[in-house]
């Protein structure tokens, strides 16, 4: 690390780049803020400054909570996120564990092509999905979302959590061994209790990828009733050409809170799952 | 380590294997099999079987809700034979090289000025993610607004900066359109590149930079000489991850622009939906998402041969 050497140089090393970065990574969210504060009147006026409201009010919240179904999807978001990475992260284990601890053959084939399916991206598969879906009579039903979510959450969580399970000393779970534990006892009481900071990891990670899917609940779920927030929100504020800016936004910023919420607790594992893919490898 | 997993893999099980000779290498292998069975299973039914399926699906002709008859190449000559396809192809490479470049360079920069002492660090480090953990659509929503044909803040900032001439239809203009998606994109994965060539950069040793200086490097230098080489795997990683899925992007698109004007930002991704799901025509369709598979192949081969290596 080079030393700055005045404030003048300081500041044009330091504080330039680095709020250019800020006010361009987080103008989009105070735009999304503004506008959902803004009355009609303020919001479709050319003439008005538009980086300030004068005259703030809820009403574009009030209409969303209660004109729209915006209570039904958060829910169903929710529902979604939680079941599939609950999913994802069991079946995640059972595919890390024995590629981490064990040695059979087969086992650098079956990593590889976990990896492989977690670089393959949706739209290659969203087409025969949807056929399925439709033969196992799962369109409209969260089910449907649920069950397709883990295609990319359980080949994600397992690479993560391979390179996770790794780092822990394998110490205990050889006493463990000597002292006459199964296989299964040893992985559940003694492994898995230490690994607390992968799960958090990899759990952060698949309740984001859920909260931000499109693609799948965008083709599975057409009924208002059953919709996640992105689709709802896309589907149904946007109708035809008539766009409600105010609802839109409000939608907008209450849709991205619970990712923002969780991730703020949990910043330093999010950070270090980021960087342990590449950097630890 | 080396030292270490030695003595933990090979000489404690070895000597354990004298007790139980056999039998010890089978439990470990049925253990390992039995346990992958189930989530190995449903990767099959859901990734393979779909996977299979649509190859399949690319050979039939398929108007959804009736029975496919098999027509063999006919969807990909039909393909071939369509100028959307070909301008299709074009964007989707265009938008994908251009993203990363940008992506890649400015997330260059932006480790380059994290990787200083400043006060409210880890603050500023959580924020400049933000764009990468928010759900695409809803910061979509926001850009959409941004550049919107009566409204736009963009427009606003020009005219207040004393440009005369009313601003452009941002989403209006085929070029126009082609570069905010890209803008769009970039905003969305710089952090992601960011962040995680910060935590390279903060592996370089300092004495490196130190021994450079003595030597007499630039600022320049010590860049293109120290940092560059030791963070080129992460680099390398990093962009093959990033290529992937902006090659494959689908939710920008469909939201932003819909694939127009003029299918001017048509991807691969929203052209096969626009054929399946809007027109109906499931073979079709598929053979269009089929056409990434090549390229996306080659990746997928070259980023699980790299990490292997490792």
């Amino acid at each position: 690390m080079v030393t700055g050497h005045g404030p003048v140089e300081r500041a044009l090393r330091l504080w330039l780049p680095v709020g250019f970065f800020l006010i361009v990574a987080l103008f989009p969210f105070y735009w999304m803020a503004v506008t959902s504060l803004k009355p009609n009147a303020e919001l479709y006026n050319r003439h008005m400054m538009p980086l300030l409201v004068l005259h703030p009010t809820l009403k574009h919240y009030v209409d969303l909570l209660t004109q729209t179904s915006f209570l039904l999807w958060t829910w169903n978001t929710m529902v979604v996120a939680v079941v599939a990475t609950g999913i994802s992260l069991v079946l995640g284990v059972m595919l890390a564990y024995p590629l981490a601890r064990m040695r059979f053959a087969g086992a650098g084939l079956i990593a590889m092509t976990v990896a492989a399916i977690y670089l393959v991206p949706q739209p290659l598969l969203f087409i025969p999905l949807a056929d399925l879906i439709n033969r196992l009579d799962l369109g409209n039903t969260l089910s449907a979302v649920i069950l397709t979510y883990p295609t990319m959450l359980v080949p994600f969580c397992a690479w993560l959590l391979l390179g996770y399970f790794k780092t822990v000393p394998k110490e205990l779970e050889e006493a463990a061994r000597i002292d006459g534990a199964s296989r299964l006892q040893t992985m559940r009481r003694i492994f898995l209790p230490l690994c607390t900071p992968g799960f958090i990891s990899a759990g952060i990670f698949a309740f984001t990828l859920s909260q931000n899917e499109f693609l799948y609940a965008l083709i599975f779920l057409t009924r208002s009733s059953v919709r996640t927030v992105p689709v709802g929100v896309i589907a149904e504020l946007i109708r035809g050409d008539v766009f409600y800016w105010g609802q839109l936004m409000a939608g907008a910023l209450l849709g991205s809170i619970p990712v923002a919420i969780i991730y703020s607790f949990f910043v330093e594992h999010y950070v270090a799952g980021l960087t342990s893919g590449s950097v630890k490898g | 380590m080396t030292i270490r997993s030695e003595t933990l893999i090979g000489v404690v099980p070895r000597r354990r294997r004298a007790a139980s000779v056999s039998g010890w290498l089978d439990r470990e292998s049925v253990f390992s099999w039995l346990m992958m069975a189930p989530p190995l299973l449903f990767l099959a039914a859901l990734v393979g079987y779909p996977f299979c399926y649509g190859i399949l699906l690319s050979l039939q002709d398929r108007p959804v809700a009736h029975a496919g008859t098999f027509v063999g190449l006919k969807n990909f000559a039909t393909n071939l034979n369509d100028p959307i396809f070909w301008k299709v192809s074009a964007n989707t490479f265009l938008y994908t090289a251009a993203a990363t470049l940008l992506k890649m360079v400015g997330g260059l920069a932006l480790a380059v000025a994290m990787n200083q002492q400043f006060p409210l660090k880890n603050l500023v480090r959580a924020l400049l993610l933000l764009p990468f953990i928010v759900p695409t659509v809803l910061s979509t929503v926001a850009w959409m607004w941004i550049l919107d044909p009566a409204f736009s803040v963009l427009n606003w900032f020009l005219l207040a900066v004393g440009v005369p001439k009313p601003g452009p239809s941002w989403l209006g203009n085929p070029v126009l359109a082609m570069a905010s998606i890209i803008v769009i994109n970039t905003w969305r994965g710089l952090p992601f590149y960011g962040i995680t060539l910060l935590a390279g950069l903060q592996t370089v040793p300092p004495e490196l930079y130190e021994a450079a200086t003595i030597d007499g490097a630039s600022g320049w230098q010590r860049f293109r000489l120290v940092t560059l080489p030791l963070l080129q795997p992460i680099i390398l990683i990093v962009t093959l991850f990033s290529v992937i899925f902006t090659f494959a992007d689908f939710q920008l698109v469909y939201v932003l622009t819909h694939g127009g004007p003029q299918n001017a930002t048509q991807l691969f991704a929203t052209y096969a939906f626009d054929i399946a799901m809007g027109a109906g025509q499931l073979g079709l369709g598929a053979s269009v998402a089929l056409a990434m598979f090549p390229a996306l192949a080659l990746l997928i081969v070259a980023v699980t041969i790299y990490m292997r290596k490792k």
